[in-house]
């Protein structure tokens, strides 16, 4: 074996998580200025308007932030639970600057206008085979590695890793399935209501594989790391993932109550959407009760304190969720800001709580520190974030329920009760809460910036040597 | 519904092949053991290693001295 093969693949790992957090700035920065215009709608300024903007968001959001942190953070915990280097250095890199250029692109086409018109997977076809590129070359990384492993066992993280590539994988290919009438435009390959089952079979799953399956990776390997117990029961973690991979695939049409979708087709995605409150909420109980027997360590660790809240997060998400795609609580829930305050309940509650957490952790380490430049920034990262939060779910729960309830009251003659420009009017004050929560969530980010390149100032960037495993029988 | 007759075999294929790994796993013995690994993953020391007074580092460091050194053989 090559002397080249001692040490671990830092420098992707740190490439991504760098990246993850100036692609959170940015794309929350979009999401503060998205919530401004709902609020001061003058603030439409030419092309940049609400329609524009907003799938600018959502895939900033989800895919430069959420996917740099789930990449980096997936080549860390293979490698370390492997005890190995990364499979093949340049294809890693490839997979670093492809997926750069996949956000960059997007970045430039969503505002000028150039979309499939399909939710989480509006990017036009070229861009569309260049993310399948990358992410063929991510799994043959990740995987490869897995397969030159030093240790039999397959840590849980990476199993839930893993299931996240290779879902992704599929479920982009299918759902992107376009016919191309030009470099900038093409046409689904299906039509009408099969287009929309599609399309909610791969945004739901989008859901439960890139927002859910993968950032359980994230949490089964960086709480048990940070709070230095194992995790509560790793049979369990093991249950979870099995349950949830065999369940999670069946539960889109909750997205289409009330369509034109077959009424047995919505019935069975509610069905399924109701049984994966189980393994999540056990997936949830695992994770927090790791910390068990240790509590005090999240009085004063703010590190800790995001990942346990966003288990909270997690599992309140994964309770509303179900209860909503329930067609009686949907008839009152669908098309309302609801929905909005569910999604952000998950997206910044769960997923970018568990992210911060994890970056937090990994940065010293990838700079060669022994810690964060400054924990109290982190605790005052981790108030403000939750404030933020907290105020942006409440503001939507109460706006989407007051919609909701407005849009279906009828006077006794049947009429409608009120004019949909009535319910809008009286959604302001609570837009402007949202706007506030945003603005709150996105300066935390701006002192993790801080934070992150204080952190790396004089870092030491060498790559750690590879560890023999310890107590590994064979 | 023609969608349904992409999804659902689509779906049902995707179950025999998830089924199959999971034969696979239990087969090759990855869950033999249900206690171990969630202890493995804790005796992986990533702290990085940097002179200092502190004692706990310098523990670190002996530790990694003596157990840091690259095997070549493997150990599978």
């Amino acid at each position: 074996m090559s002397q080249a093969l001692s040490t671990y693949n830092y420098k992707v790992v740190r490439q991504f998580t760098v990246m993850s957090v100036i692609w959170g700035v940015v794309g929350m920065l979009v999401g503060v200025i998205i919530a401004a215009q709902l609020v001061w709608p003058e603030l439409n300024l030419g092309f940049l308007h609400f329609g524009r903007l907003r799938p600018l968001h959502t895939n900033a959001v989800i895919f430069a932030f959420g996917g740099c942190a789930l990449m980096g953070s997936s080549y860390y915990v293979v490698q370390r639970t492997s005890h190995i280097r990364l499979f093949c250095d340049k294809l890693a890199a490839f997979t670093f600057w492809g997926w750069q250029l996949v956000i960059v692109l997007a970045a430039i086409t969503l505002p000028l206008g150039y979309t499939q018109g399909k939710e989480y997977a509006e990017l036009e076809w070229p861009i569309d085979i260049l993310i399948a590129v990358v992410w063929v070359c991510y799994a043959i990384v990740f995987f490869g590695t897995i397969a030159k492993r030093k240790v039999t066992h397959i840590y849980v993280a990476n199993w839930f890793y893993g299931s996240f590539i290779l879902a992704v994988a599929l479920l982009h290919i299918v759902n992107s399935a376009a016919i191309p009438v030009s470099l900038t435009k093409s046409y689904s390959a299906y039509a009408g209501v099969q287009d929309a089952m599609i399309q909610w079979w791969y945004g739901h799953n989008a859901v439960g594989f890139f927002l859910t399956a993968g950032f359980l990776g994230m949490m089964y390997y960086f709480v048990p790391k940070q709070a230095d117990r194992p995790v509560y029961s790793y049979r369990l973690s093991v249950v979870h993932f099995w349950a949830l991979i065999f369940t999670y695939m069946w539960a889109g049409p909750h997205h289409l109550h009330y369509t034109a979708l077959p009424d047995w087709t919505q019935s069975v995605g509610m069905v399924f959407s109701l049984i994966l409150l189980a393994p999540s909420w056990g997936g949830m109980i695992n994770g927090i009760m790791t910390v068990s027997g240790a509590w005090h360590k999240l009085r004063d660790d703010p590190i800790l304190k995001f990942l346990i809240t966003s288990l909270s997060f997690y599992g309140m998400s994964t309770f509303e969720g179900p209860m909503m795609s329930i067609k009686t609580v949907n008839a009152l829930s669908h098309y309302t800001d609801w929905t909005i305050g569910h999604v952000h309940s998950g997206a910044l509650g769960w997923v970018a709580m568990v992210s911060i957490g994890t970056i937090y952790y990994l940065l010293p380490r990838l700079f060669g520190k022994q810690e964060m430049y400054s924990i109290k920034l982190i605790t005052v990262h981790f108030w403000v974030s939750t404030i933020g939060v907290v105020l942006y779910i409440a503001s939507m729960w109460i706006a989407g329920v007051m919609q909701g309830l407005m849009w279906r009251s009828v006077n006794a003659d049947g009429t409608l009760a009120y004019s949909f420009v009535e319910s809008v009017k009286v959604s302001y004050p609570f837009w402007g809460i949202r706007f506030l929560g945003g603005v709150l969530f996105l300066s935390g980010m701006l002192i993790m910036t801080y934070n992150m390149f204080k952190t790396m100032a004089g870092g030491n960037t060498e790559e750690a040597p590879v560890l023999v495993p310890t107590g590994q029988h064979a | 519904m023609e969608s349904l007759y992409l999804l659902i075999p689509l779906s049902v294929l995707l179950v025999f092949l998830i089924g199959i790994v999971f034969w696979w796993s239990v087969r090759s013995g990855q869950f033999d053991d249900l206690e171990g690994p969630g202890y493995r993953v804790l005796m992986d020391d990533d702290k990085p290693v940097e002179i200092s007074e502190s004692l706990q580092v310098e523990d670190a460091n002996q530790a990694r001295s003596t157990s840091g050194i690259v095997k070549t053989d493997t150990l599978r």
